[in-house]
């Protein structure tokens, strides 16, 4: 068994290469960057419980499901509680606003983003639920976005509703009142 | 309560990486774009190919690039009879380990055959070259039987 080389002490980076010894390479541009996409192709299957829930926004209409225990409402639904394990057997129609409750700035562009950089990425508690879901903010400046301020759903146009959560374009301000902090507290 | 039918959707994870090779790598890159196999000389003398950045035994930097043929001996292979989007050929093909002469270790890689019944380890293989090379693994199209020209 070989002795394992150590690397030296500092800042480290790799050596250059000497190709002086391979004409093919000695004298030509050398390759510094490959583009390597990775794509994998799904078909996704929600299930049950997900599946009322698209269903139900292809209607316009967001649904959770209660936990028989705790009361809790879970959306999107996955068809048991979280916490302990039994069936969310309960339809809970949910309200159309929510609040804000963390967020971030996105600043840096990236492939297939929706929409121009800066914009706000944010959980916002539905009401009517106990999970906090993922949307964008529009309609605000992303300076002015901040914990506790209330929204309102932004849907695609009706006759562009699908079985789909991109039925949600985003949340924009509802105009309403912030919360008090403390009533948003468990989801910060 | 009645279930609704099952929904079903494609979905598509698409991550447009790009990445620098750093000297070795962009070396043996290089090399394939310029029709040009090239190895690497280990801390114990044996040559890698495709060219790596560490020793495999010690971890120490490798530095001495070593110039290999584009031929070959396959040492172990498998029939790919339902090839899937992405993969080297539409058609069936066999995904090879393929020890470039000259070199100690092997690489994987296509070779076109008709037929499993044309594979065998041992063989001997020669790259086909792509038309048009930029530096990427797939600059050889493939392996195929030396004696096929």
């Amino acid at each position: 068994m070989s002795e394992i080389a150590e690397l030296p002490e500092g800042l480290w980076y790799q050596p250059d290469v000497d190709t002086s010894q391979i004409p093919a390479i000695a004298g030509v541009e050398a390759v510094r960057s490959i583009r390597v996409p990775a794509r994998v192709e799904y078909l996704y299957t929600p299930g049950r419980a997900p599946t009322r829930f698209l269903r139900a926004l292809a209607e316009k209409r967001i649904m959770g499901e209660r936990c028989p225990v705790t009361g809790k409402v879970y959306v999107p639904p996955r068809g048991v509680s979280p916490v302990v394990g039994l069936p969310t057997e309960e339809q809970v129609e949910l309200g159309h606003r929510g609040t804000v409750t963390t967020f971030c700035v996105v600043d840096i562009a990236f492939t297939g983003q929706v929409t121009e950089t800066p914009f706000v990425s944010a959980l916002v508690l539905i009401d009517g639920a106990d999970i906090t879901l993922h949307g964008l903010i529009q309609g605000i400046p992303p300076a002015d976005v901040r914990p506790g301020m209330r929204v309102e759903a932004v849907w695609v146009p009706d006759d562009e509703l699908s079985t789909s959560f991109e039925n949600i374009r985003w949340w924009r301000p509802s105009g309403e009142p912030d919360v008090d902090p403390d009533t948003i507290r468990e989801y910060l | 309560m009645t279930e609704p039918e099952i929904l079903s959707a494609p979905l598509v994870l698409e991550f447009p990486f790009s990445r620098t090779t750093g000297p070795v790598i962009g070396a043996f890159l290089t090399g394939l774009r310029e029709k040009t196999v090239v190895g690497m000389r280990g801390a114990d003398g044996r040559v890698i190919c495709p060219a790596v950045e560490y020793d495999p035994e010690t971890g120490a930097p490798l530095t001495e690039l070593v110039e290999l043929s584009d031929t070959g001996t396959v040492t172990s292979w498998t029939w790919v009879s339902q090839p899937r989007q992405g993969q080297p050929f539409a058609r069936p093909f066999a995904f090879a380990l393929v020890q470039i002469d000259g070199a100690d270790t092997a690489m994987a890689h296509a070779v076109d055959v008709a037929d499993a019944t044309e594979m065998s380890t041992g063989m001997r293989v020669r790259a086909r070259w792509a038309v048009e090379r930029e530096g990427l693994i797939t600059d050889i199209e493939c392996f195929e039987p030396e004696l096929a020209r």
